[in-house]
């Protein structure tokens, strides 16, 4: 039950807001609804912890059979979604962040408004647009459907494209054109994997519903054609890989990130991108079962590994603030995508940790580059100078932000590139060099361009609408949690989902 | 005797989706384009149809009217009602090389059969042999959205890619299950009309639906 009312509240909110986003009060009805479905996610993940994985409508629910609407409606949702400690981290981390963003999102667009970039209809759109958003990516993470999953990722992009053209300038518009086509140039790739798949499954499980059903693939996946689901998951990793940004595949990605408002910015970085690559993961399973490791662990390593250098040596090159940190994104998913692709205990439980900081440290930076850029008036990092005097507060936020994301301990970020470098260092040496050097190219980077965007001189003015605070320091405080001390309870779950997909 | 004939028919109707994706490649009108793609759907539709017939799978029927509903009704309409608003009715696409493109074609075909023989084997459904063509209409359509300089034709390129998939869904597997089918054609919906949403966006910036305007945003 706690299953749909998460999925229900954000598109209760879709609705209500796109009647009433134009409102003076719409951006704190956002914020509202994103906490209530932050704490519906919080109750869920409290059954999880004490009741294990759950599926939903189980076999036990019986519908009464002569209310015919209600009975169809039973079978049509039945074993439809289901929570396992993997997925539902990743929601409670989705229902997390898409809260603190609506709390950003609050000041930060009263105040585009008020530089004239947006008006109440565009604001309508923008709010009711981002619940949907947060709908989509809860679907995809819970639904236990391999083909609702392709549909709920299409859905985000669907959702987001329109985000991202919010201001109409000509880059913006041809961002979401570029976002939009090689999206779904993407997705469409994942459509066929997912056709192989079912192809595959309808063999052993037979044809009809349950055969896309990720509980029973995962029970029977020993048993799947190789050849089929070699092919199958080459389709699904470029499919999805193209929505997590994974080199070559990646061009879309800063330009979305650069143009569309920088609420936007940091759920895509800090959550879509997840949610693509748990996607890519659930598919890796899958293969796994009927293949063997190396083949799939290769793919991903490959990609992820070419990711992390790339995207690197791009960094130095950039002069946006905001493109900057898109390519950092890119870079970081490529180390998630290597852990994954090691595979085994420690490196999935790297993975995981690395997903959780980095979705928290790039969305905390994203808010304070959001409100540096928009003091400033310009997104290019030579205007942006002397944060430290025109809001001290901020200005520490991006130096904080920056050095967790650079993985400096003692930030959550440290822990887990650590632990992805030292499995790397135990099982696949040759990686090790590539890694060490795209890291240090980012430090070097990303660095040297913070500081004297926070340092140096300005005679900029302050903003007259202050910043939301709270959410750039809840984030790096947790990171800086995590990178010091990870709660027993909190290990015991990352351990539960790394043996499910390591 | 029953059954083979049918088998022939879907074998018949693939190649002419084959055909459908070859014509659209060196097509220059906007407005013929939108004719084949609806051609496209109709034999997509028809040989859902058939293999619902031949292998008495019910939800097959559903997604055969689906398919009539969508593709060969609806999105030509919304298509057609876009076209005629912004003016673009008769536009001809200069297309530079439609030769090179063409054999470009013949070997992404090649390709597509290469890659879909091992599977087709495997399969025990009746029309196994067209899971290629399936695969080769797509990577057709892929084809298309690449050397098209304007906005339509992408955009009916993707929808045609789209078709191609649907085709492999139930040339391979007698159709995925209804929720899916349902859903993916949701959002097919959603995005034409995000696209049209997005053409007269596009036109008020740069008076022109000419994606080489959308071109600037590069790495320097």
């Amino acid at each position: 039950m706690e299953i749909a009312i998460v999925l229900c509240l954000p598109l209760i909110g879709a609705l209500l807001l796109a009647l009433a986003g134009h409102r003076g009060w719409a951006p704190e009805l956002n914020a509202t609804m994103s906490f209530a479905t932050f704490l519906a996610a919080t109750l869920l993940t409290a059954r999880v912890i004490s009741g294990g994985t759950m599926v939903w409508l189980g076999e036990q629910f019986v519908a009464d059979q002569s209310n015919v609407l209600l009975a169809t409606l039973a079978g049509l949702l039945r074993e439809q979604f289901f929570v396992d400690p993997f997925n539902v981290f990743l929601v409670a981390l989705t229902a997390f962040v898409g809260f603190t963003t609506a709390l950003f999102s609050r000041p930060y667009m009263r105040t585009e408004q008020d530089h004239g970039r947006v008006n109440a209809k565009r604001l309508r759109l923008y709010h009711s647009m981002y619940q949907l958003f947060t709908f989509t990516m809860l679907l995809c993470l819970l639904s236990n459907n391999v083909g609702v999953l392709w549909v709920a990722m299409e859905g985000a992009t669907l959702s987001t494209v329109l985000l991202v053209s919010l201001y109409r300038t000509p880059a913006s518009l041809e961002a979401a054109w570029k976002y939009f086509i090689l999206c779904s140039v993407g997705l469409a790739q994942a459509l066929f994997g997912t056709i192989l798949l079912y192809f595959a499954a309808e063999k052993v499980l037979g044809p009809g519903g349950t055969s896309l059903l990720w509980t029973h693939l995962h029970q029977v996946r020993g048993q799947l054609e190789p050849t089929v689901l070699s092919l199958a998951f080459v389709f699904l990793l470029v499919g999805y890989g193209t929505k997590v940004g994974l080199v070559p595949l990646h061009n879309w990605l800063p330009d979305a990130h650069a143009e569309g408002p920088t609420p936007i910015s940091a759920v895509l970085s800090g959550l879509l991108l997840n949610v693509a690559l748990y996607a890519v993961v659930r598919s890796k399973v899958l293969v796994d079962g009927a293949l063997g490791r190396n083949f799939s662990g290769g793919l991903m390593m490959g990609f992820g590994l070419l990711s992390v250098v790339v995207a690197a040596f791009f960094l130095s090159r950039q002069r946006d603030i905001k493109r900057m940190f898109a390519y950092s994104s890119v870079e970081h998913m490529g180390i998630m995508t290597f852990a994954f692709g090691m595979g085994g205990a420690v490196a999935a439980f790297a993975g995981l940790l690395h997903m959780t900081v980095h979705s928290l440290t790039k969305s905390a930076i994203f808010f304070t580059v959001g409100h540096a850029s928009q003091a400033a008036g310009t997104q290019n990092m030579d205007s942006i100078r002397g944060l430290i005097q025109t809001s001290p507060t901020i200005g520490w936020g991006l130096v904080l932000g920056s050095l967790a994301i650079l993985g400096l301990p003692p930030f959550g970020v440290f822990t887990s590139e650590f632990m992805v470098l030292t499995t790397a260092m135990h099982e696949h040496s040759w990686a090790t060099p590539f890694l060490l050097v795209a890291l240090g190219v980012a430090f070097a980077s990303i660095f040297g361009k913070v500081q004297p965007m926070v340092f140096g001189e300005t005679t900029a003015q302050r903003l007259p609408r202050g910043p939301a605070l709270v959410p750039v320091f809840a984030h790096l405080a947790i990171v800086l949690v995590l990178g010091v001390y990870v709660p027993p309870y909190l290990v015991g779950w990352y351990r539960q989902a790394a043996a499910l997909i390591g | 005797m029953g059954i083979p004939l049918l088998a022939q028919l879907v074998n018949v109707l693939a190649a002419f989706l084959l055909l459908i994706a070859f014509a659209m490649l060196s097509q220059r009108r906007v407005l013929t384009l939108i004719k084949l793609l609806a051609w496209q759907g109709a034999a997509l539709a028809a040989s859902t149809a058939i293999v619902a017939w031949s292998t008495g799978q019910t939800h097959l029927y559903y997604s055969a009217l689906l398919t009539v509903l969508l593709k060969v009704i609806l999105i030509p309409w919304v298509l057609h009602r876009l076209i005629d608003r912004l003016f673009v009715r008769w536009d001809i696409e200069t297309l530079i090389n439609i030769p090179t493109t063409m054999l470009i074609g013949i070997g992404l075909v090649i390709f597509a059969f290469a890659l879909a023989t091992p599977i087709s084997q495997m399969a025990t459904t009746l029309t196994r042999s067209t899971l290629g063509i399936a695969l080769a209409s797509v990577l057709l359509s892929f084809l298309m959205m690449i050397v098209r300089q304007k906005a339509v034709p992408q955009v009916i390129g993707f929808l045609a890619m789209e078709n191609g998939l649907f085709f492999a869904a139930t040339s391979a597997t007698y159709g995925m299950p209804l929720v899916v089918e349902l859903g993916v054609a949701l959002d097919v919906l959603v995005g034409t009309f995000i696209f049209g949403i997005f053409f007269f966006h596009i036109r008020e910036r740069f008076d022109s639906l000419d994606i080489r305007h959308l071109e600037k945003l590069k790495e320097d």
